[in-house]
C-alpha cells in the first residue's frame, strides 16, 4: 500500500516552516522579551529538525544548551540591563536594507556551498528505509574519547575536544578574574 | 504500538496517529489525574502534619472530591489580566510551562521488558528528560515578566537562578546511574536492575547511596518546592509569579508543578530505586515476563507499571513531608546551599562511583549477575559478534589471523553513519 504522503517529508517541511516563521518574527517583532520567545520556539523547531534526522542526542542536546541558554541570555543579558518596563527597538529602514542584504548573500553561499558537496543532495524514499536507524550517544561520547567507532581508523577528536576545554576553561578563568570584587580604588584606576 | 493498529486496520498514517493518541492521551490522564490526588493529597498530608483534619466533607469520605470542588470553582472564576500585561505572553505562559512539564513524560519509559511502556524511547532518555525539565522554568519567567507587577518579577528572577544554578548537581547525580548502566536508555537503566532490592542502584555503593539524597534535594529544588519554592513565596511576594494569575491559567500553572513533581519522582525511581523492578521480584517469581509468552509478559510489565507509579506517588509524599516540615530558605541559602554542597558532594560522589565502580567491577557488597553489567550498545556488540566470527573463521580455516574489527569490519558502516552522525563540535 502506497502512503498517500510521504510523512518525514511532510514533518520537515513543517518543522522548518515552524523555525523559519518564528526566525523572521524575531526580526519583525519590536518587543525584545517577545523576540526571546520566538527565538525559543524557532530553536525548538530546529530541535524537532534533528530528532526527525535521528540525531536524538544532538537534538537534546539544542533543547538545553540553546533553549535553554536562551533563557538565561533572556533573564540576566535582556531582563536586568533593561532602563523601561517593556523595551521597544526600532529599526531604521538603512540598517533593515543592510540586514537583509548581509541576510541574503550568507543564504546564497551557504546554500551554494550545501549543494555543492554531492553527499548532501540526498536519498530517495527506498535509499532512507534501507538505512538503520542507530543510537547516535555512544557513539559520539567514543569519537569525543579519541575513538571513532564508524572511521576505518577509529581516530576520534580527542585532541580536538581537548583544545576547546582549555580554551573553554581559559575564558572561564579570565571571566572570574574580570568579575572579582575589587577595591573601588582598583576599578578608579583602571 | 504502531505495528498492532498496521495489523488490524488500513492506513500506516491513520495507525501512527492512533498510536500516537493513544500514549498522548495516557500521558495527559496521568498527568492530570496526578494533579487531581496529589493537590487532595498535599491537603491531608499539610493537615495531618498540623494536627488538622483536612479536607473532611467533598466526596463523602476523607473529602476526596476536594480537588474536584477546586477545579469547578477555577472554571467559574474570572480569567484576568493586568492592564500594563503584556497581553500575548500572559496568555501563553501557563501554557509554556504545561507543556514542559507534559513532554518530559514522553521519554520517561513506565515498564522494561522486551516491549516497554514508553511513548519515545530515545536512547538518549536521560538526557532529554533532564533538559526538558529545564525548560519549565521558561513558562514561569514569562508570566513574571509579562505580568508587569513587581513581586511576579521577583519571583521569577529567583526561579531562573535557582533553576539554573541546580541544573548543575541534578545533571552530575543523574550522571552515576548512567555511568553504572554504561548507557543512557532509561529502559535499560531500569532493567539492569531487576531483581530483589540490593539490585538498586541505590545500595549498589555507598557513592550512589548518597548521591541519591543530593539527586532528591536538587530535583526538589528544581521543581521548586518548599523548602526552595522562593518564586511563589507568600509571606514576602505575596504569589510570587503567579501573583496576576486567576482561574484556568493559573491552575496550569499547578498541574505542571504537579506533573514535574512526579517527573521528576519517576525519574529519581528509575534511576536509583529499580524503576518498575520492585523490592521483591514478583513478577518474575510469577512467572510473568515475556519469556513465557507475550501477554503474561504483558500483565507483568502492567504490574511494573503499577509498581513505578507508586514510588513515584511515594517520593511526592515525601516532597510534601518535606515542605510542611522545613522552613523557607533565603535565596541566599538557597545558592550556597547549591554551589557549596550539592555541587562538591555530587562531584566527589561521581568521582567515588566511578573508582569503586573500576575496583570491583561486579559489584562489591551485593554481587551482581553478569548479565546486569554486559555493556548492550549496538555497536559493540556488532564488534562482539565480528571478533566473534573472526575467531571462528580462524579456528576453521587456520589461516592468518584478520584485524577485523579495526579495518575491513569497520568499512561496510562507515559510509550511512558517517553521513549521519552529526558533528559533535556542534
Amino acid at each position: 500500500m502506497e502512503a498517500p504522503i510521504y510523512w518525514p517529508t511532510f514533518f520537515f517541511l513543517l518543522f522548518s516552516a515552524i523555525a523559519c516563521a518564528f526566525a523572521v518574527a524575531v526580526v519583525v517583532t519590536p518587543n525584545i522579551v517577545r523576540m526571546a520567545f520566538y527565538l525559543v520556539l524557532s530553536l525548538a523547531a530546529t530541535a524537532g529538525l534533528f530528532f526527525l534526522a535521528g540525531a536524538d542526542f544532538v537534538g537534546a542536546m539544542q533543547l538545553m544548551i540553546y533553549v535553554g541558554g536562551t533563557l538565561v541570555l533572556l533573564v540576566f543579558g535582556v531582563m536586568l540591563t533593561s532602563q523601561d518596563r517593556f523595551i521597544s527597538m526600532k529599526t531604521s529602514g538603512f540598517e533593515l536594507g543592510v540586514a537583509v542584504t548581509l541576510g541574503v548573500c550568507l543564504f546564497v553561499v551557504l546554500a551554494y556551498c550545501a549543494r555543492s558537496i554531492p553527499e548532501w543532495h540526498g536519498m530517495k524514499a527506498k535509499q532512507v528505509s534501507a538505512v538503520p536507524l542507530e543510537p547516535t550517544a555512544a557513539p559520539l561520547g567514543m569519537g569525543l574519547l579519541g575513538a571513532r567507532v564508524d572511521g576505518p581508523d577509529r581516530s576520534g577528536y580527542l585532541l580536538v575536544f581537548e583544545i576547546i576545554s582549555v580554551h573553554l576553561l581559559v575564558v572561564l578563568v579570565g571571566a572570574a578574574y574580570l568579575a572579582r570584587a575589587r577595591g573601588k580604588k582598583n576599578l578608579l584606576v583602571e | 504500538m504502531a505495528e498492532l493498529f498496521i495489523s488490524i486496520s488500513i492506513w500506516p498514517w491513520l495507525a501512527y496517529t492512533l498510536a500516537g493518541l493513544v500514549q498522548v492521551t495516557l500521558i495527559v490522564t496521568l498527568v492530570a489525574v496526578g494533579a487531581l490526588v496529589f493537590i487532595w493529597l498535599e491537603r491531608k498530608v499539610s493537615g495531618r502534619i498540623q494536627d488538622r483534619l483536612g479536607p473532611t466533607r467533598v466526596g463523602g469520605r476523607f473529602g476526596w472530591l476536594q480537588t474536584l470542588a477546586d477545579g469547578l470553582k477555577l472554571l467559574t472564576k474570572e480569567d484576568l489580566m493586568p492592564e500594563g500585561a503584556d497581553e500575548f505572553l500572559f496568555r501563553i505562559a501557563p501554557y509554556v510551562s504545561f507543556c514542559a512539564s507534559l513532554t518530559a513524560f514522553l521519554a520517561i519509559p513506565f515498564a522494561g521488558g522486551s516491549y516497554p511502556f514508553v511513548a519515545l524511547h530515545m536512547n538518549t532518555a536521560v538526557f532529554f528528560v533532564l533538559a526538558v525539565l529545564g525548560l519549565e522554568v521558561f513558562g514561569v519567567i514569562l508570566a513574571g515578566y509579562s505580568s508587569a507587577s513587581k513581586w511576579s518579577l521577583f519571583g521569577a528572577m529567583r526561579e531562573a537562578a535557582q533553576v539554573v544554578s541546580y541544573e548543575v548537581p541534578l545533571g552530575m547525580c543523574a550522571v552515576v546511574p548512567v555511568l553504572l548502566a554504561g548507557s543512557m536508555d532509561l529502559v535499560v537503566i531500569g532493567d539492569r536492575q531487576t531483581g530483589t532490592f540490593w539490585n538498586w542502584y541505590l545500595f549498589h555503593d555507598p557513592f550512589t547511596f548518597i548521591t541519591f539524597w543530593v539527586y532528591f534535594t536538587c530535583a526538589t529544588a528544581s521543581v521548586n518546592r518548599a523548602p526552595f519554592d522562593l518564586a511563589e513565596a507568600e509571606s514576602e511576594l505575596v504569589a510570587g509569579f503567579h501573583t496576576e494569575y486567576s482561574g484556568l491559567r493559573w491552575s496550569f500553572f499547578f498541574m505542571a508543578e504537579y506533573g514535574s513533581m512526579l517527573a521528576v519522582s519517576l525519574l529519581a525511581s528509575i534511576l536509583f530505586l529499580g524503576g518498575w523492578n520492585g523490592p521483591i521480584p514478583v513478577a518474575s517469581l510469577l512467572g510473568l515476563t515475556f519469556e513465557n509468552g507475550f501477554w503474561l509478559g504483558f500483565a507483568g510489565n502492567v504490574l511494573g507499571t503499577a509498581n513505578l507509579i507508586g514510588k513515584g506517588v511515594a517520593g511526592v509524599t515525601v516532597m510534601m513531608w518535606v515542605r510542611w516540615t522545613l522552613p523557607r530558605l533565603r535565596i541566599d541559602q538557597v545558592i550556597t546551599t547549591c554551589l557549596k554542597y550539592c555541587v562538591p558532594i555530587a562531584a566527589s560522589m561521581f568521582v567515588g562511583a566511578t573508582l569503586w565502580q573500576y575496583a570491583f567491577p561486579n559489584g562489591a557488597i551485593f554481587p551482581q549477575s553478569a548479565a546486569a553489567y554486559q555493556v548492550r550498545e549496538p555497536w559493540n556488540a556488532k564488534a562482539e559478534a565480528k571478533s566473534a566470527e573472526a575467531a571462528r573463521v580462524e579456528k576453521t580455516a587456520s589461516r592468518e589471523p584478520v584485524a577485523t574489527e579495526f579495518t575491513s569490519g569497520r568499512t561496510a558502516e562507515a559510509a550511512p553513519l558517517s553521513a549521519r552522525t552529526p558533528d559533535p563540535a556542534g
